[in-house]
Formats: C-alpha cells, structure tokens, sequence
C-alpha cells in the first residue's frame, strides 16, 4: 500500500514534469497551424523545417555557441581546478566564492552586467559577445564538477609517476587525467546544456539580427510559434533521450562481456 | 614546479576578474550615477515608486509562494528517490535534466495550451464533468510556471543531501526508540539542511528575477521586478535606472549567499 503510494507520487511528478513536452511532440504532428485546436496528423512541419533558412541558421548559433562555451569552459574550469587544488585554504575560499557568484546570481542581473561590460569597452554585439557570456556562466558548473574529483585524488600517485621520470605534462595526461574524467564529463554535459537551454543572458548580450533558437522563440511569440520550431525541439529531444539511452545502456553491455 | 602550478591559475583569475567581477562594478557604477555620470541615489530610491514597489512586492510573494510549494512538493520525491537505492545516482540526476534539452520558452509556452479556456486540462476536466480552471493569464498561472520550470533545482540539492545520509543514524535511532516522527524531525530533517538551503536559493533568486515566465503565462499586464528592469534595458534604454533596480535585487540575492555560505560550508548540498 505504501509502496503504491509511492510509485503514483513519483509518477504525478513526472506527468507534470513532462505534460509540456510531450504536448510539443504533439504539436509538431498537428496540421492546424494554430496550436490550440487539432487538425489532423501530419509530417509536413518536419519537411518544411529543412527549407527554413532562419531557423537552421538560429540552430547553427545555438549549436555552435553550446558546444565552444562547454569546451572552453571546460579546459579553463579544469585548469582552474588543478590551480586551485595546490593554494593555500584561504585563497581557495576566495575563488570559491567567486566561482559561486554566476551560479547564485539571478541570470538578468549576469546578463545586464555583462551587457554593460560589454557596451562600456566598445565590443561589437554578434556571437562574440553570446560566446564570451556562455563561457563564464558555463565555467563553474565545471568547476563544481571536477574539484569534488579532485579532492579525491591521491597526490602520492602523481609524485611517483614524477619518480619514475615521468615530464609533469605527461604525469598529469597520463594519471592525473584519467582519474579527473568522469568530473570532467559531467562538467561538460551540463555546461552544453545550460548553454543550450539559455535564453536570459543570451537575450542581453546579442546582437541585432543574431539569434539562438531561444531568443528567436522569444521574439516569435507575439506572431505565433512556427509549427516548424516545435518539429525541431521534437528531433532535438528525441536524438538526446536516444543517445541517453544508448550510453546508459553500453555500460551494463561490458559487464556482461 | 610550484611557480608554474601558481601560473595555472592565471586564466581563470583573469577571466572571472574580467568577466564576473568587473560587469557586477559596473552595474554598480550605472546604478549610482545619472546620465551626466553624476553621483545620484535616484535610480535606487526609484523603487519606493508606487509601480516599481507593486512589481517588487508581487515577485516577492509569488517567488515566496512557488519556492514553498516546490519545497513541499521536492521533499517527499527526494526521500522517496534517496531510499529507492538506485544503482545510478547519475541516471535520477538525469531525469531531471532531460527536460531542458526541450528548450525553456516552448516547455512554458506549452503550458498556455494546457491551461487555456478550450485547453487539455479543461478538455480532461469536462469528460470528466469536473470544473474547469481558468488560471491562464492570472498570478496562478505564473506560480504553476516557476514551480514547473525551478523544481528540479530544489528536487537535486535534496536529493544530494539526503542520499548521503548514513543509513547507521537513522537505524541507531530507531534502535533507541524513536518513532518515524521523530527520526525524521531529529535526525532526518537536520542532516538535510544543507540542501534545504540550497534548494531554497535556487529556486527563490530565479523566481524572484524572472521576467519570462510572467509574460508567456501572465499575459502582458502583470508586472514582475523582473519585467520592470528587462523593459528599462530592452525598450526604454534606461540603464541607470536599469542598474539601480538591479542593486536592490541583488541585496536579496546577496542575502541568499550568507545563507548558504553560513549553512553549507562544505557545499554539501550542491546540485551535482
């Protein structure tokens, strides 16, 4: 009885957690070009989506931007880490702290700030300035992913390496690195997604006429949201949940081998 | 060898100076001067406006109200999935942020076709000859939004803290007596803290800050604090007064930030 309890508790969560999306798988199957009546099943959204030049193009940003800022992000949160493992307590406190502010701040008072910046040193408003922004939002979910790694990490295991002759480069790619991966990883994945999912600061530090999938919804509001864009978000989602499923389940595979 | 680990820390020192440290200076120096670059306190006074302190009060209580109702809703879901016991600790992290590879203004727009007048849940409600709600476009609508889009980041934290509860205490606490109740206020309910703070400054700053959810779902006529500073920026060009709305949010979040740095030192009730 409690068990049954349970598992429908855990199940409302869930229908409330994805009603809004699976209304857009739907929505990107309905031929009525309003969103709020049915008008039949339809593929036609999937096959105009190819020929909407200013989408695929707001796509291109998008993913462009997810995947630079979570690279960057990811090397300098990591060397960061690395920096940060051998300071003193006091200053590692301090850039903590500092490594906390994008995560605690609210996204409008980040992106206004970073607008000013950006105004205030004559920097032109283009991807540039979208890129610059996702970098620094991205770099402390990084960071909180790899530092937890990295307080594990047995030092002893690096010196020895240095022992046996090995070049400090080759010590940290060769033991320190592997080690770091999984951090490193996860750090990634979220920072791609966070940047991925990004509307807020986006919107204060684009330029005109440049536009990620977010702020382009942002502004398609008003008109009405091109049934085209539901397609995409349908496509997009599906080739993550896949991909999920597809590393979740590769592990259990070599197990069993 | 310790002079080039110290250069390590070069990028990341410089980056967050340029990039974090100098904008929130500069939010500061906009919002203390007027257009003449003067000193002025106006633009932060400003919110003692009858529209300004209207917006400010209604995001306050409406961010109060969903950081509540995600608390009561997350605390439950998250002893449930901390004694579930699952294998992978990744995979319920997972669940949770599988939805934002939908994007964030299309899962809050679909919403509007969920609670329209001739919307899915009416639909499902007259079948089932129930009343229909009509909440679109109202404060409700923009709660059911800030609960929708911030409960995982209070569902995470919680989780954290709790699967890291040593089972011994608790099983040392039933050993000398303690009933369910009491386990869970004396033992269960502290040990959480950590995470209870965080969840709360994780879905308190957003909701407070927003100005997406209160103009897909509140129609045009509700005003957050949020709305006011994104219009000062956006369409009036104002920045000083921008800026100046911004430093009074930021006394709130600057609060959130002692409370968590007080109550979770270790950051033991960090999302990831």
């Amino acid at each position: 009885m409690r068990n049954a309890v349970k598992k429908l508790y855990i199940a409302l969560i869930f229908l409330f957690l994805y009603a809004p999306i699976a209304t857009l798988m739907v929505l990107s199957f309905n031929a009525s070009k309003t969103r709020a009546k049915w008008g039949g099943f339809t593929f036609k959204w999937y096959a105009q989506l190819v020929h909407n030049d200013d989408i695929l193009r707001a796509l291109g940003n998008t993913l462009l931007i997810a995947l630079l800022s979570s690279v960057i992000a990811t090397v300098i949160g990591t060397i960061a880490c690395i920096a940060m493992n051998n300071m003193k307590k006091r200053t590692r406190t301090i850039m903590m702290g500092i490594t906390n502010i994008p995560m605690l701040n609210a996204d409008i008072v980040t992106g206004i700030s970073l607008m000013l910046l950006f105004i205030s040193f004559g920097f032109r408003f283009g991807l540039g300035t979208i890129l610059l922004s996702h970098i620094t939002f991205n770099i402390p979910y990084v960071i909180l992913s790899v530092m937890p790694r990295m307080k594990q990490l047995n030092p002893s295991i690096y010196e020895a390496a240095l022992d046996l002759g090995a070049t400090p480069v080759a010590a940290f790619f060769r033991v320190v690195f592997p080690d770091l991966m999984p951090g490193i990883l996860s750090g990634f994945l979220m920072a791609f997604t966070m940047s991925l999912d990004d509307f807020i600061i986006t919107h204060f530090t684009k330029g005109a006429g440049v536009d990620t999938l977010s702020t382009k919804i942002y502004t398609e509001v008003r008109k009405g949201i091109k049934p085209e864009m539901y397609a995409l978000s349908t496509i997009i989602f599906a080739a993550v949940l896949a991909l999920l499923l597809l590393v979740n389940a590769a592990p259990e595979k070599r197990e069993k081998n | 060898m310790t002079s080039k680990r110290k250069w390590l820390s070069a990028p990341y020192t410089l980056w967050s100076l340029v990039f974090i440290i100098i904008p929130l200076c500069m939010i500061f120096y906009y919002g203390l001067t007027d257009k003449t670059g003067a000193f002025t306190l106006e633009n932060i006074t400003a919110i003692a406006t009858a529209e300004h302190a209207r917006a400010l009060r209604l995001s306050i209580l409406l961010s109060l109200i969903s950081t509540l109702i995600c608390f009561l809703l997350a605390y439950p879901l998250a002893m449930i999935l901390a004694n579930m016991k699952v294998s992978q600790h990744s995979f319920i992290i997972l669940i949770f942020i599988l939805p934002m590879w939908m994007n964030f203004l299309l899962r809050t727009l679909a919403w509007q076709t969920l609670l329209e007048k001739s919307g899915v849940i009416n639909s499902i409600l007259t079948f089932l000859h129930l009343p229909n709600i009509n909440i679109i476009n109202t404060p409700y609508a923009i709660i059911l939004g800030m609960v929708y889009n911030f409960l995982p980041f209070m569902v995470l934290p919680l989780y954290n803290a709790l699967s890291k509860i040593d089972e011994n205490v608790v099983n040392a606490a039933r050993d000398l007596g303690a009933d369910n109740l009491h386990t869970f206020f004396r033992i269960i309910l502290p040990l959480s803290v950590p995470g209870i703070i965080s969840g709360i400054s994780m879905v308190f700053v957003p909701a407070l800050t927003t100005f997406v959810i209160s103009s897909l779902l509140g129609g045009s006529k509700i005003l957050l604090i949020g709305n006011v500073i994104d219009q000062e920026f956006t369409q009036a060009s104002n920045w000083h007064l921008g800026s100046g709305l911004s430093i009074v949010l930021m006394l709130f979040i600057i609060l959130n930030m002692i409370a968590s740095a007080v109550f979770d030192k270790e950051g033991e009730g960090s999302m990831l």
